[in-house]
């Protein structure tokens, strides 16, 4: 039934949503904002460490690396692949047979010192409350441009995106980018949002690389969604009743004020978004003519089918 | 009898003769490849203990690093909204078989893969393919915005007669740029085969015409240097290059996918109208207004005429409106804010003092190049968050993602960006 050996290898990259703020107020508010029974984040760290098991189960040969997104680092947790712990840390004998208990140990003790980190850094900047999902994308996909030019059989690479906190929108320009180098390199970008709102990048992120968006409506029911839905390799996924994807907003933002629109002005030089018209560009400062504000009139259009 | 001559030849004019040997291969080819070839490339072998050749990596990936970074050039406006005729020499010269199969297969596989690679860093951008044969111009495809038009157009037509007129392939492609909105650049990239133009007037006037109506006027050669054509590069202000092999000749090519620095005469910097459409529900049916069908499902609503298209970026057929969606602006905005390039950590042993050398790459955690360490290579730092990162890191980083992971993942640096 395979058309290639590799086609059920996997290499998964998970991104972990940590960042103290979103499950601070998530805590505080015992999970009734997002309506139905909340998640607690060690309930969340849970889920998805029996998930990383379950995927490293599916197959002898998956992979998977763990990377944390924090409000002000990201970090990698774990790599399957690796002989000892991520920054060459103090790895107990233990942890170098990879029995499933040190496994999760390990895990559980790179989460340990990075939120310990995350404190320190959370202590000296207070306002900073979205997660740097653009930073663990990136890394992300340096790290499978590794896999990738390593040796043949390459397994079919994806990230896991397992977010929480709101879009940030002064990364839209770098979630962008990593989300045309995926799909420029055939990586599959699926997110599983646990948080209460949908994320507009996610869901771009999703439909241009042919992921699967999912925001599951109970979050406690996490591990049951992890297992349906986003264990599957990608070949399995085309026999499969999988979430079919919700519409897509592609409006855009304005720069001036981020309203989204659906009809702007568009800056000629560096195609920054305005909503109004303005005599220069606020991004690059190019000064405008009045006259050829509106759109062209003189180019001939073509009757179509001719 | 030369070996005896030679032996005759005191030691101190052995030498002599050596340099003269050096150079002969670079005299054999013409002066215009000398700028091409790898001078000296025997240097990059180093011989290891065991008495094997081996090519010093490090020396290898610094090498890279300073052709990649002669190409980036420094940090400029870009013309991002371009209007390109692609001008083909099918004339009796591109059936020579000097490339296999010849010239004019190898330049169609080229331009296939340039024109995919075009509209994917020039998502707003126009093309159009003119071809040059029997001494005059036919124009193969109009501008437009999808690839696949022109492909099947270049496909279906090869066949290679006649002579090729530079003159003529020029004022047919002036002749619609003119036409083209004042935000837009106007360029023409000539692929050319012959050594001679057949042209019906003067050819330096249409020279001089194209620089006045401010097309940017490049050209690839394939068989030497033509003086026309170097001339009618310098005065636009486009590119001048000969392919030495078929390797050379597509990343000639390919070069000329990325945007140019813009220059402000070249177009008048315009606040332009644009839609950006929501997709249709799956289901619905609607007549769309490109093709005259009715189509179910998908397509694209013009939010000022309700007219619907099938696929972005176009114009709306019944308004005249630019439709796009936000990912298609989204796509050019890494020339605007590139990724600064990265600098080697030279000395490893004193940068070991100041602070501890990190033993993986912060991007894909392989393992870096220390003091004494068995991996072999460049060590690349980020000037602004300073990490440290290895070289294929720094290669897809700058190419391809134009994120830095390092500044990407710290919220101060980030926070800094975005004001």
């Amino acid at each position: 039934m395979a058309r290639n050996p590799t086609d059920d290898v996997s290499q998964v990259v998970l991104l972990l949503d940590v960042n103290p703020f979103f499950w601070g107020a998530e805590a505080a508010s015992g999970g009734r904002s997002n309506g139905s029974g909340g998640l607690a984040f060690d309930q969340y760290f849970q889920h998805a460490l029996m998930f990383v098991n379950g995927i490293l189960l599916l197959n002898h040969t998956n992979r998977i690396v763990i990377i944390a997104t924090g409000s002000s680092t990201c970090a990698f947790l774990y790599d399957s692949t690796a002989t000892d712990g991520i920054n060459g840390s103090s790895v107990t004998s233990k942890a170098n047979k990879k029995t499933q208990v040190s496994r999760t140990e390990l895990i559980t003790k790179s989460m340990q010192e990075f939120v310990s980190k995350e404190e320190e850094a959370s202590k000296e900047s207070s306002q900073i409350q979205y997660s740097n999902i653009s930073g663990s994308l990136s890394m992300a996909l340096c790290y499978i441009q590794r896999v990738l030019r390593g040796p043949l059989p390459h397994p079919q690479a994806r990230i896991l995106c397992l977010q929480g906190s709101p879009d940030a929108p002064y990364q839209y320009i770098s979630v962008m980018n990593s989300i045309f180098s995926a799909q420029r390199n055939g990586v599959v970008i699926d997110a599983c949002v646990v948080g209460s709102q949908h994320s507009a990048f996610l869901q771009q992120a999703t439909h241009i690389t042919g992921g699967i968006y999912m925001k599951p409506p109970q979050p406690d029911g996490l591990f049951e969604y992890l297992m349906m839905v986003f264990t599957t390799d990608l070949f399995s996924r085309q026999f499969l009743q999988l979430p079919r994807p919700v519409g897509v907003d592609f409006r855009a933002s304005c720069f001036c004020h981020k309203k989204t629109i659906d009809m702007g002005f568009v800056c000629s030089v560096c195609l920054s978004i305005f909503c109004k018209h303005h005599q220069t560009c606020s991004t690059c400062g190019a000064t405008f003519s009045r006259s050829n504000s509106t759109t062209v009139t003189g180019m001939k259009r073509k009757a179509p089918g001719s | 009898m030369m070996d005896m001559d030679e032996r005759e030849v005191p030691l101190q004019l052995d030498f002599e003769d050596d340099g003269v040997e050096e150079d002969e291969p670079m005299a054999d080819r013409g002066a215009f490849e000398r700028q091409y070839a790898d001078e000296r490339s025997w240097e990059e072998l180093q011989e290891d203990e065991s008495g094997m050749l081996r090519v010093d990596v490090a020396q290898q990936q610094r090498q890279h690093r300073k052709r990649m970074s002669a190409m980036a050039g420094p940090r400029i406006q870009r013309g991002i909204i371009r209007y390109l005729f692609v001008l083909l020499d099918f004339s009796r010269a591109a059936a020579e078989m000097d490339l296999r199969p010849s010239r004019m297969g190898i330049v169609v596989d080229c331009v296939e893969a340039f024109v995919r690679e075009f509209f994917d860093q020039n998502p707003l951008s126009h093309l159009g393919v003119i071809l040059l044969k029997d001494g005059i111009a036919h124009q193969l495809t109009d501008l437009s915005g999808s690839p696949e038009t022109h492909i099947r157009a270049l496909r279906s037509n090869m066949e290679s007669t006649g002579d090729a007129s530079i003159q003529n392939g020029l004022d047919l492609a002036r002749g619609y740029l003119t036409q083209i909105p004042s935000y837009g650049h106007r360029e023409v990239l000539l692929v050319y085969s012959a050594l001679s133009t057949i042209d019906p007037g003067d050819v330096m006037e249409t020279v001089q015409e194209c620089k006045k109506a401010n097309i940017r006027c490049s050209v690839v050669g394939l068989s030497a240097e033509i003086y026309i054509c170097k001339l009618l590069c310098e005065q636009t202000g486009g590119m001048y290059s000969v392919a030495t092999n078929e390797g050379h000749l597509k990343e000639l090519i390919m070069e000329h996918a990325p945007p140019p620095a813009a220059q402000a005469e070249m177009s008048v910097a315009s606040l332009v109208r644009m839609g950006f459409p929501q997709r249709g529900a799956e289901d619905a049916v609607a007549l769309c207004a490109c093709h005259r069908e009715v189509k179910m499902g998908g397509g694209y609503t013009c939010p000022r005429c309700k007219a619907r298209v099938c696929e972005l970026p176009t114009q709306c057929h019944i308004c005249g409106l630019t439709l796009v969606s936000s990912p298609h602006l989204a796509r050019s905005y890494h020339h605007l804010f590139p990724v600064s390039p990265f600098e080697e950590v030279e000395n490893l042993a004193s940068a070991n003092g100041r602070q501890s050398l990190s033993k993986s790459c912060y991007g894909c955690l392989q393992e870096l190049p220390t003091p004494g360490g068995k991996v072999k290579g460049v060590r690349l730092e980020c000037p602004r968050c300073r990490q440290h990162f290895c070289f294929d890191c720094d290669n897809y980083i700058h190419e391809s993602l134009h994120n830095c992971p390092g500044c990407e993942s710290n919220s101060v640096i980030l926070s800094q960006l975005s004001q």
